[in-house]
């Protein structure tokens, strides 16, 4: 059966489009549609409903040592407040998922993963566990709201005292409060823009949605869907997991490098990515130079050999163009090269350009 | 939802408008236009392409997907909407003034549908 998250009677009210989405039934976009929703968030602010993502919890003494094991960054050196990204691997070095790691406390962590590998996640944490730590998985009683773009920072400040904001990008304030509600405020986002997120009890969250809107209208905050969160991203090339991520790809050939420490000791994957840090097979960047789209699964040739496929693509409504991510063969993964797409049949131009395609400047 | 009473329907969401005997001017409905979201690209055939009815024609690309568009029409491209290779947005804006292509042909009447059929298809009013 299809979860609901506690805006779904809101979203349904306010002409949100209903999709299934990671187990949800969520808005894909509103009346407006997902170019207006894009450059609200690009010039203003926007404000997404992301209850539907997993939240787990690591507690005791022996957490760090776990999530050390489990997961492929280092979170040694980790400040209580701090956020940090990260990928978990099979014993293959593929990617099982991403995440990222809250320190709440010494021996307390708080992780955010996707909606759609939550089972899988849940069940993978807890196989590998030792020692002294507990695990929760909390998805069902934390609803998650992010407030995108620019005018974010003015809309907090006129509903949250300065010491429960934080200040810079990827940490948290646990007990933050907005107007009269209480959740943590987390300086992080998946737009490329600056912005908040707020984990709140479910029965606050439509108060919270609510009170948001309103204070942030006058801004030009407006409610997006996943649309738009989706062309938001692919701008920001960041890589989502099913397209870019999978059991199959390493973190090296999705160009993740940085979140995997292979000298911080043992951790599950380490012996087999040993070795591939420099893969054949890398993730890049595409702009598509004639006329036409090019989306996820579309075969990329240089000439007549295949050399590698797409694994998101469209027409991003911020730099107004049609681009891409694709896996290519290094030989063709330089900036510059000029590739061709087969979409249904039909060869379309492509070049190879530097991710990410949108940067906030 | 829009319906004009003078244009015939496709179940695949096309209109079909006579513009003269043997000449036939073919768009999507704002049905299509409103499932598929903001339009971004349109790939139309080249005038003095021959078409044979039940074949797709061309494709609409939206934000999020894209979509065939078909012919119920055998017959010759005429003349192709110039204006859909820069603002393809159009279609959103005003799907039955927004053709895609006028064809010289045969119709193929088998299946299409008038506005009240078409209307009872969608399900929506």
């Amino acid at each position: 059966m299809e979860l609901k998250t506690p805006l779904y009677a809101w979203h349904e009210a306010h002409g949100g489009r209903m999709v299934s989405f990671g187990g949800y039934v969520l808005p894909v976009q509103y009346q407006d549609g997902v170019i207006a929703e894009h450059k609200a968030v690009r010039a203003h602010a926007g404000l997404f409903d992301i209850s539907h993502m997993a939240e787990m919890t690591l507690e005791g003494p022996d957490a760090l040592e776990n999530i050390q094991r489990i997961f492929t960054n280092d979170f040694r050196n980790m400040k209580k407040g701090r956020v940090r990204y990260t990928l978990m691997c099979n014993e293959k070095g593929g990617i099982l998922d991403d995440l990222v790691v809250c320190k709440m406390d010494e021996d307390r962590y708080f992780m955010v993963l996707n909606a759609s590998n939550r089972a899988k996640d849940a069940a993978w944490i807890q196989e590998h566990l030792e020692g002294d730590v507990r695990f929760t998985d909390i998805s069902d009683s934390t609803a998650l709201i992010a407030l995108q773009g620019p005018a974010a920072p003015a809309i907090l400040a006129r509903l949250a005292e300065p010491a429960v904001i934080p200040e810079k990008y990827y940490t948290l304030v646990e007990d933050g409060r907005v107007g009269d509600i209480s959740c943590i405020i987390s300086r992080t986002g998946y737009t490329g823009e600056l912005g908040y997120e707020f984990f709140c009890a479910p029965a606050d969250a439509q108060r919270l949605w609510e009170l948001l809107l309103a204070t942030g209208a006058p801004d030009g905050l407006v409610p997006c869907g996943l649309a738009a969160r989706d062309t938001l991203r692919l701008e920001a090339a960041m890589p989502l997991y099913g397209h870019e991520m999978d059991e199959d790809t390493t973190p090296f050939q999705a160009g993740l490098h940085f979140a995997v420490k292979m000298d911080k000791g043992d951790f599950i994957g380490r012996n087999a990515l040993d070795g591939m840090e420099a893969p054949d097979v890398v993730r890049v960047g595409l702009e598509v130079t004639s006329r036409g789209i090019v989306r996820e699964h579309e075969d990329i040739y240089l000439g007549e050999k295949k050399i590698g496929h797409t694994t998101s693509g469209t027409m991003c409504p911020g730099i107004g163009k049609a681009v891409a991510m694709a896996y290519v063969e290094k030989e063709a993964s330089a900036e510059g090269t000029e590739l061709e797409a087969d979409v249904r049949g039909r060869r379309i131009g492509v070049k190879v350009i530097a991710l990410p395609f949108y940067k906030r400047t | 939802m829009k319906l004009p009473t003078d244009l015939k329907y496709a179940k695949s969401h096309e209109w079909i408008k006579i513009l003269s005997d043997g000449v036939y001017e073919i768009g999507i409905t704002d049905f299509a236009q409103k499932e598929l979201g903001d339009i971004v690209f349109v790939a139309l055939p080249e005038v003095g392409d021959d078409i044979e009815a039940g074949q797709d024609f061309g494709t609409v690309e939206s934000v999020k997907t894209s979509s065939d568009v078909y012919c119920p029409v055998t017959g010759t491209v005429e003349e192709i909407n110039d204006i859909l290779a820069d603002t393809p947005e159009a279609i959103n804006q005003d799907p039955y003034g927004t053709w895609f292509i006028r064809v010289r042909g045969t119709l193929d009447e088998k299946g299409l549908l008038d506005a009240k059929e078409y209307d009872a298809v969608t399900g929506v009013k």
